[in-house]
């Protein structure tokens, strides 16, 4: 990335005495996986226009846990979370802000119930917040009229009920929205919940990805659209097997918010 | 002797409703042989959900087709019944049709009218629901777990409406008085020509037999839904009360595991501490579920509620990629098992005998549980929030905490997190590394 970006932590918020307005809570895939990191910077770079006063807890962050639990290891995560629970209180964090609905969900409905009481949003709603309090503006028609279809994650979506803010993001790009036949609530799963990014999936006659990727396919667009890091694999992997990777983009509306 | 009706009337009436309310007290013990769970909270979204959800279709009709024809039969089974009361009445006082002795003969008129009028509605209702089961091969009602007894479960109760609508008519067909008071037999009338040539003893008879084999059939119907998928009718308001009212996406934390966490996260906690008073000390003998007593009693109430429709199952994405998964099949599994240890605790003098058997293993086996996504659309999906992804995780709970058998690359994925706080093998100290990338 051509541009600095700059990523305090909170450790060094805490050694000035300061504290961020808001903690970007980056997620393990946000972290290490190298689709993901594009996802991650193209945020920190939305969050660097609007002069938001954020911080990351870095190499103090460790897995929500999430992924555990899913997979029926119940021990595992509430030592996660009880860990980053720790960590959190610490720090005083109050509102946190992630582009991973697993990590969003986890921290905002599993956690209070550990002692971790915080304000979630995920970044679509964040990025819906910075443009309606006029902070970021979008400019340039980067998007204008673009066939762009959304993918909602299970997580945000149906699991909490968030539908609205990653649709009025995209509709600030002046591009041509356009559904899916099963969205919203009967948004077909990309295939990764559940810890099933993690396996190989059971037998059977089709790839949840690739049915998918042909539900998106259906509406022909340019961009397919994502709010989460494994949605994001999953539909890049579906266009791949589609072979229409040369006509169809796979990008998170962070990235698409970041260029526009 | 002018009695002898009366008295069989109420005997009839006694065992059918006796019968059935033994039956009904056996599912509520069954029910409570799962779990004990806390659903005091949230009242009022609890009613709310029940007015909406259950009383108010508002699931069903998501699903236009399938969930107007199934409004116009609800909306008949309830305003028709209102009939019975006065079969009863009629039954029991030996009177004949008391309500136009009570009511202006306009208002029974425009009554039975309406319960005509609904009537035929939902004979034509049925007759489709009959023909999506049996002539259009709707997929969700030809899964493989539809096979055998659900399948004719499904047909016999429409066919128990074909002829309970079909004997109300012609009750009224057949009824000369009825008939020549000329209101209210808005649907009747165009069937009581087909008896022209029968003497007036004739019809008379045609009409006793029809009101005795209606007021019959209904008992027989109603204790017949204990041994059908059919309770929903009865179960779906309590089901959608005890429904989820937080986000879908909590999962419940497991408090034993908690209470084991807390002291081993704890640098002062001595483990060899005796539990401080008052602290439960009943360790659970296990953690997640194997059979239906580990499952809370909500989850055993779905399980009796659950009527078979498979919307669940045709919103479940790794059924729809053909994995062996199915939400349905979850909830029939559960049902099939409760039932088996209810009859095993009635054969044992009221015991639960140790039958060799569970609900993993023998039901639902490990390939079904981790084919799920948790991705909530078979709890979105079902009409009346039934909630089949929290039985999955339970027992997958079960299989991860109890048995360590989670797939392989699960474990790997589980040992990282362990090690270094990420389900990959990178280390914890490169987590910023990305933005110097």
């Amino acid at each position: 990335m051509s541009e600095e970006l700059k990523v305090p932590t909170m450790a060094e918020y805490m050694a000035e005495g300061k504290q961020p307005e808001i903690l970007f809570w980056v997620g393990s895939a946000g972290s290490y996986d190298d689709r993901a990191k594009k996802i991650t910077k193209a945020f920190v770079k939305i969050l660097n226009k609007a002069k938001v006063d954020f911080a990351v807890l870095g190499t103090e962050e460790s897995n929500t846990g999430d992924v555990a639990k899913r997979a029926g290891n119940e021990f595992l995560f509430q030592m996660q979370a009880v860990m980053n629970i720790e960590v959190l209180n610490a720090y005083e964090v109050k509102r946190i802000v992630t582009c991973d609905p697993h990590s969003f969900n986890c921290i905002k409905n599993e956690y209070p119930g550990l002692g971790g009481q915080y304000e979630v949003i995920h970044h679509t709603q964040f990025i819906e917040e910075l443009i309606a309090s006029g902070r970021l503006t979008l400019g340039g028609d980067t998007y204008k009229g673009k066939r762009i279809t959304f993918h909602d994650p299970c997580y945000l979506g149906r699991a909490n009920s968030v539908y609205d803010a990653p649709r009025d993001v995209l509709k600030k790009t002046n591009a041509n929205l356009i559904e899916m036949k099963r969205h919203k609530g009967t948004a077909l799963c990309c295939g990764a919940g559940g810890a099933q990014m993690f396996k190989d999936a059971e037998p059977g006659n089709k790839e949840i990805n690739v049915l998918r990727t042909e539900d998106a396919l259906e509406t022909q667009p340019e961009i397919i659209a994502t709010g989460c890091p494994y949605c994001n694999t999953m539909m890049t992997d579906g266009v791949k097997f589609k072979e229409k990777e040369a006509e169809i983009k796979v990008m998170d509306i962070a990235e698409l918010i970041a260029n526009a | 002797m002018e009695y002898i009706p009366n008295i069989i009337f109420a005997v009839i009436l006694i065992v059918g409703i006796g019968f059935f309310a033994r039956n009904i007290k056996k599912l509520i013990r069954n029910i409570k042989l799962g779990q004990e769970v806390d659903a005091s909270d949230n009242k009022p979204q609890r009613w709310k959900n029940m007015a909406y959800i259950a009383l108010g279709q508002s699931k069903m009709v998501k699903r236009p087709i399938s969930g107007f024809l199934h409004v116009i039969v609800y909306v008949g089974f309830i305003i028709i019944n209102i009939e019975v009361l006065e079969i009863i009445i009629d039954g029991l006082f030996g009177t004949h049709r008391i309500g136009l002795s009570i009511l202006p003969n306009t208002v029974y008129g425009f009554l039975i009218g309406t319960f005509e009028i609904l009537a035929v509605l939902v004979l034509v209702a049925v007759s489709v629901f009959w023909i999506r089961r049996n002539v259009i091969k709707i997929k969700r009602f030809l899964s493989s777990e539809m096979k055998g007894w659900p399948k004719s479960d499904g047909n016999i109760i429409l066919y128990f409406e074909v002829v309970l609508m079909a004997l109300f008519l012609m009750m009224n067909a057949t009824d000369t008085e009825f008939q020549n008071l000329g209101i209210g037999n808005i649907i009747s009338q165009c069937i009581a020509p087909l008896f022209d040539g029968v003497s007036p003893e004739g019809l008379s008879a045609i009409e006793r037999t029809a009101w005795w084999l209606h007021i019959v059939g209904i008992l027989i119907f109603l204790n017949y839904l204990y041994f059908s998928k059919h309770l929903h009718i009865l179960l779906a308001f309590p089901n959608v009360y005890f429904g989820k009212v937080e986000p879908k996406g909590k999962f419940n934390n497991l408090e034993a595991v908690t209470a084991e966490v807390k002291l081993m996260m704890d640098p002062d906690a001595d483990p060899f501490a005796a539990a401080p008073e008052g602290a439960e000390d009943d360790v659970p003998a296990k953690f997640g579920a194997s059979d239906v007593m580990d499952l809370s009693q909500i989850q055993l109430l779905n399980a009796y509620t659950c009527t078979e429709c498979g919307r669940c199952t045709s919103e479940c994405p790794a059924n729809l990629t053909g994995k062996k998964l199915s939400p349905r099949k979850i909830m029939m599994d559960t049902r099939d098992r409760l039932e088996e240890v209810g009859k095993n605790i009635d054969a044992n003098n009221g015991e639960f005998k140790d039958d060799g058997k569970q609900l993993l293993g023998d039901y639902i086996t490990n390939e079904e549980l981790w084919a799920c996504t948790t991705c909530n659309a078979c709890v979105e999906a079902c009409p009346v929030s039934i909630n089949p992804l929290s039985i999955i995780m339970d027992m997958r709970r079960y299989l991860v905490m109890e048995q360590s058998a989670a797939p392989m690359e699960l474990n790997t994925m589980m040992t990282n997190i362990e090690n270094n706080g990420a389900p990959w093998p990178y280390n914890q100290m490169d987590r910023l590394n990305w933005k110097d990338e």
